[in-house]
C-alpha cells in the first residue's frame, strides 16, 4: 500500500466477560499492521462485535490491553481515540441534514467553517454523493444512507476506521456494489480498516486478512485464499464456502498425508492438517467444485456414487450424492454444454486429487 | 384504461361513471364503520359536546328580563335615558302588570338574583316589591305606588340596569370576566380594588408554567432513567413512577399538607437539624408555593411518559455514533440526543400544561387564596353564587385561551413535532 497513513492495532492478551461467569472473548492476541483491512468473520454471539466495541471504547476489556499504535487506550475514552466507526444501522443523525451529520465530527474538534465545508464536500464527492448534502438522512435511500455513514467516518481523516456490519440492511446487488466501493476507498486512501460481518463472501471479497471466530477464539486468521483452500480445522472449513464432509478414522500416515477409512470402509488419500497419529477420529473436507466424473486411474481417491438430485444452476448444476453413505455429497459441475448427461439414479465414479481433501478434527 | 384522454370521464364497463361506482362500493364499508363509532359518536354529542355548547352559550344568554317583564321591556324601549328623568307612567303601568304576573309564578326573586349580579340591591327591591304588588291599587297611578314600596323605582341606576339588560343577549358577563363594566360613559375598566379575574386568569398561566418547567426538569433525567435502563431496574422505576395513579388524588393531596404545614414533617426537621429556628417555620402551604409542589408531583407522570416513550425509541447507537465522532458526553447529549427527545417535551408540556391550567381539586385544597386558579373561581360561580352565566363567560375564555396558546405553540413547535411514542 503505498500512500498507507493507516493506524496499528494490536491485542494483547484480551479477555472479556460481561456477566463473570462466561467469557465472551478468550485470550484474543492480534496484531493489525498500518493500513490493512482485517475482517473478523464468525457467527453471532462469537465474540467478533465484542471484540470491535473494545477498540471502540463502548466495551472495556476485563482484562489484556489493547494498542492503538503502540500507545495502550484502555482508559481512552471513546470520543480521544479518533477512531471511525461505521453503524449497523448507520446511525446518522436523524435531525440533521447530510452535510450537518458529515460537518459534527469536524464542529466537535473545532475545525474552522471553511475548512468544515470543504471536507465535508471533498467526502461527500469521495461517495459520490455531492448534490445531497442538503437532504436529511431520511430522505436517501438504504445505500446513499449507507455511503454517508462511511463518508462520515472518514471525514475526520481517523487512522482506523471500523465498520459492524455495515452492509446487513442492503439487498444484495447493492451490497455486492458497495463491497467494491468500500474496498476502493480502502485502497485510495490507505487506513486500517477493521470490518465486522458474518457473511463470509463480504470477508473473502473486500479483506486483505480475516479472523474467523468462533466461541471467543480466533479459529483462523489468513488471507482469503489461504482461509479457503487450506482450513485449518472443521470449523473454518465448514463456515467458509461450501464443503463435503466425510467422517472417518486415520488408518495410516506417511509425511504431509494420511490414509482414512471411512465408516462405510472406503479408503481415501487426504492431506494430514490437525490430525497426527493412527487410529484418530477425522472429518475430511471437500470442496464439491473439486470433485470430477472425468475420472482416470492416476486420481488419488476414486469412489463410486449414487445420484439422488441434480439441480440446475446456469452457470453450474449442482449434483447430489450419495457416496460412501453420505447422501448430503455435493458435487459442482461446470455447465459446458457438451457434457454427457447425467441422470438420477445412476452409479457414477467420481474423483479427487489427495490435496484438495484435508483431515481436520472430527465433527459429528 | 390507458387509452383515455384528457377530460374524458372514465367510466365502468356498463357505463357508470367510476366516480359514482366507486363512492356505491364504498358506502357500505362507510356505514359499517359509522355504525361501529356511533354509540361513542353519541355519547360523546350527549356529554361533552352539548354541555359545552350549552355552556357556551350561557355565557351570553339573558333572557330572564324579557320572560318576567316583557311590557316592560317593550315600555321601556321609549324611554330617553340619557333625558335625567325616570320613565313616564305607561312603564310603571307595565311594570305592575309583569310583576303581577310574575309574582304569581313566583319568578320574580330570580330575576332579582339575576340582575344583583349587576347593581346590588337589586334582589331585594324584587324581592320587597313582590311583597307589596298585590296590596297595589289595580287602578293606578302606579308610579306613585312604586316609589312608596322602595325608593329605588324612583333611581335613574335601577331603571339603567333594568334597560341595559332587556335585550335577549348580553355582553355583561363577558365584560365581568375581563374586570370591565359599562358605565353611562360606555365600557370602563372596573375600579383596582374589584379587578379579580384578569388576576386570576395571569396567576393560572404563571403558575402553569412554572409546573410545567419543574415537571420538565424533574421528569427528564427520570424518563432517561427510565429509558436506558436495562428492563428489570426500569420495570421497578416504572412502577414506582405510576404509584401515584393507583393512590386517590385527595390521599396524595392531603398527604403534601401533612408535609408542608408549618408544624408539617419538613419544616419539623429543618428546625430539627437547626437549618431553621423555631420561629421562622417556613410557609410552604396554602399559598402559591404549595399549589406548584403539590400540582408538579401530581402532574410529573404526564410529562414523564410522553418523554419515556419517545426517548425509548431512541436508539443507544445515535450516542455511541457521536462519541465516536470525537462528541464527549455532553455534546452527544446536547446535539444529538436531547434534538431528538424535543417530540417527547412538547407532547408532555402540551398535556402538563392544559392538565394544570384548568385543574381545581388540589389548588382548591393547597392553595389558600393566593395559590387558587381560574378554575376555583368558576366552580364557586357554579356552585355557591350560582352566576352560571359569569362562570360560562369564564370558562369560554379559558376555552380560548387554551386554544390561543395551542395555535401559537403549533406556528412556534410545529404540532406534527408532538408525539406520543
Amino acid at each position: 500500500m503505498a500512500n498507507t497513513r493507516g493506524a496499528a492495532v494490536k491485542y494483547d492478551g484480551v479477555q472479556k466477560s460481561y456477566d463473570g461467569e462466561a467469557l465472551v472473548v478468550k485470550n484474543l492476541n492480534l496484531d493489525i499492521p498500518p493500513g490493512e483491512f482485517l475482517t473478523m468473520l464468525g457467527p453471532s454471539g462469537s465474540g467478533k462485535t465484542t471484540c470491535l466495541m473494545m477498540l471502540a471504547g463502548f466495551e472495556p476489556a476485563t482484562h489484556g490491553e489493547i494498542f492503538l499504535n503502540d500507545r495502550p487506550i484502555n482508559n481512552v475514552p471513546p470520543h480521544k481515540r479518533g477512531i471511525g466507526m461505521v453503524f449497523q444501522n448507520y446511525a446518522l443523525f436523524p435531525h440533521m441534514t447530510v452535510a450537518e451529520n458529515l460537518a459534527f465530527p469536524l464542529q466537535v474538534r473545532g475545525v474552522g467553517k471553511a475548512d468544515q465545508q470543504q471536507k465535508v464536500q471533498r467526502a461527500l464527492e469521495m461517495v459520490e454523493l455531492g448534490a445531497f448534502g442538503n437532504r436529511r438522512p431520511a430522505q436517501l435511500s438504504g445505500g446513499q444512507q449507507q455511503r454517508v455513514a462511511v463518508a462520515r467516518a472518514l471525514v475526520f481523516d481517523p487512522e482506523l476506521v471500523l465498520m459492524d456490519e455495515p452492509l446487513g440492511a442492503l439487498d444484495k446487488q447493492l451490497r455486492e456494489q458497495m463491497q467494491y466501493e468500500i474496498k476502493h476507498i480502502h485502497e485510495n486512501l490507505g487506513v486500517t480498516v477493521v470490518y465486522v460481518t458474518h457473511d463470509q463472501t463480504e470477508a473473502l471479497t473486500m479483506s486483505d486478512r480475516v479472523a474467523v471466530f468462533n466461541d471467543g477464539v480466533i479459529q483462523q486468521l489468513s488471507t482469503p485464499d489461504d482461509l479457503y483452500e487450506d482450513p485449518q480445522n472443521s470449523f473454518v472449513a465448514q463456515f467458509i464456502g461450501e464443503n463435503n464432509k466425510l467422517n472417518g478414522k486415520v488408518i495410516g500416515v506417511q509425511g504431509d498425508g494420511c490414509l482414512v477409512e471411512l465408516d462405510d470402509g472406503t479408503q481415501l488419500k487426504a492431506d494430514r492438517v490437525n490430525v497426527s497419529a493412527i487410529g484418530d477420529r477425522t472429518t475430511l473436507s471437500l470442496r464439491p467444485e473439486r470433485v470430477e466424473f472425468d475420472t482416470n486411474t492416476s486420481m488419488d481417491n476414486l469412489v463410486n456414487g449414487r445420484i439422488e438430485e441434480l439441480i440446475y444452476l446456469g452457470d453450474h448444476i449442482r449434483v447430489r450424492m450419495n457416496v460412501a453413505g453420505n447422501d448430503e455429497f455435493i458435487v459442482k459441475v461446470r455447465n459446458r454444454g457438451e457434457k454427457r448427461k447425467l441422470n438420477v439414479g445412476e452409479t457414477v465414479q467420481v474423483g479427487w486429487a489427495q490435496n484438495d481433501c484435508k483431515a481436520l478434527d472430527a465433527v459429528a | 384504461m390507458s387509452d383515455t384522454t384528457a377530460g374524458e370521464v372514465l367510466t365502468t364497463k356498463d357505463g357508470q361513471p367510476l366516480k359514482v361506482a366507486l363512492a356505491k362500493a364504498l358506502r357500505r364499508e362507510k356505514l359499517r364503520s359509522l355504525a361501529l363509532i356511533a354509540p361513542l359518536l353519541i355519547f360523546v354529542l350527549l356529554t361533552f359536546v352539548a354541555p359545552i355548547v350549552d355552556m357556551l352559550f350561557r355565557s351570553v344568554e339573558n333572557s330572564i328580563v324579557e320572560e318576567t317583564l316583557p311590557r316592560t321591556v317593550v315600555a321601556l324601549r321609549e324611554w330617553d335615558a340619557d333625558s335625567g328623568q325616570v320613565p313616564d307612567e305607561a312603564v310603571y303601568a307595565a311594570l305592575y302588570a309583569d310583576l303581577a304576573v310574575a309574582v304569581e309564578e313566583k319568578t320574580h326573586t330570580r330575576l332579582g338574583s339575576r340582575l344583583n349580579y349587576e347593581e346590588g340591591g337589586m334582589s331585594s327591591l324584587f324581592r320587597k316589591t313582590g311583597r307589596r304588588i298585590k296590596r297595589m291599587d289595580e287602578a293606578g297611578p302606579f308610579k306613585e305606588q312604586f316609589l312608596e314600596a322602595d325608593r329605588k323605582w324612583g333611581e335613574l341606576a335601577t331603571w339603567n340596569v333594568l334597560r341595559q339588560f332587556s335585550p335577549r343577549f348580553t355582553d355583561g358577563y363577558f365584560l365581568s370576566a375581563f374586570d370591565a363594566q359599562r358605565t353611562a360613559d360606555g365600557i370602563e375598566m372596573k375600579p383596582d380594588n374589584e379587578r379579580i379575574y384578569m388576576l386570576l386568569f395571569g396567576r393560572t398561566l404563571f403558575l402553569s408554567i412554572v409546573i410545567t418547567v419543574s415537571c420538565l426538569v424533574l421528569g427528564y433525567p427520570i424518563a432517561f432513567l427510565l429509558a436506558s435502563l436495562p428492563l428489570r431496574s426500569s420495570n421497578l422505576l416504572m412502577i414506582l413512577v405510576l404509584l401515584p395513579f393507583w393512590t386517590s388524588l385527595l390521599v396524595r393531596t392531603s398527604a403534601w399538607k401533612v408535609l408542608l404545614q408549618q408544624q408539617g414533617v419538613i419544616n419539623d426537621f429543618l428546625v430539627w437539624i437547626g437549618l431553621i429556628s423555631d420561629a421562622n417555620r417556613l410557609v410552604m402551604i396554602n399559598n402559591q408555593t404549595g399549589t406548584i409542589i403539590a400540582m408538579t408531583h401530581i402532574l410529573l407522570p404526564f410529562m414523564i411518559l410522553p418523554l419515556y416513550s419517545v426517548m425509548k425509541t431512541i436508539s443507544p447507537t445515535y450516542v455511541r455514533a457521536a462519541k465516536s465522532l470525537g462528541a464527549n458526553d455532553w455534546t452527544a447529549f446536547w446535539r444529538v440526543y436531547f434534538p431528538q427527545s424535543v417530540p417527547g417535551i412538547g407532547a408532555g408540556a402540551v398535556l402538563v400544561f392544559i392538565l394544570s391550567i384548568g385543574y381545581y381539586i388540589t389548588p382548591e385544597l393547597v392553595g389558600g387564596t393566593s395559590g387558587i386558579f381560574i378554575s376555583n373561581r368558576i366552580a364557586y360561580h357554579i356552585s355557591s353564587s350560582l352566576n352560571w352565566g359569569l362562570a360560562a363567560a369564564l370558562g369560554t375564555l379559558l376555552l380560548v385561551a387554551v386554544m390561543v396558546l395551542f395555535t401559537v405553540y403549533d406556528k412556534i413547535v410545529g404540532i406534527d413535532n408532538v408525539k406520543l411514542g
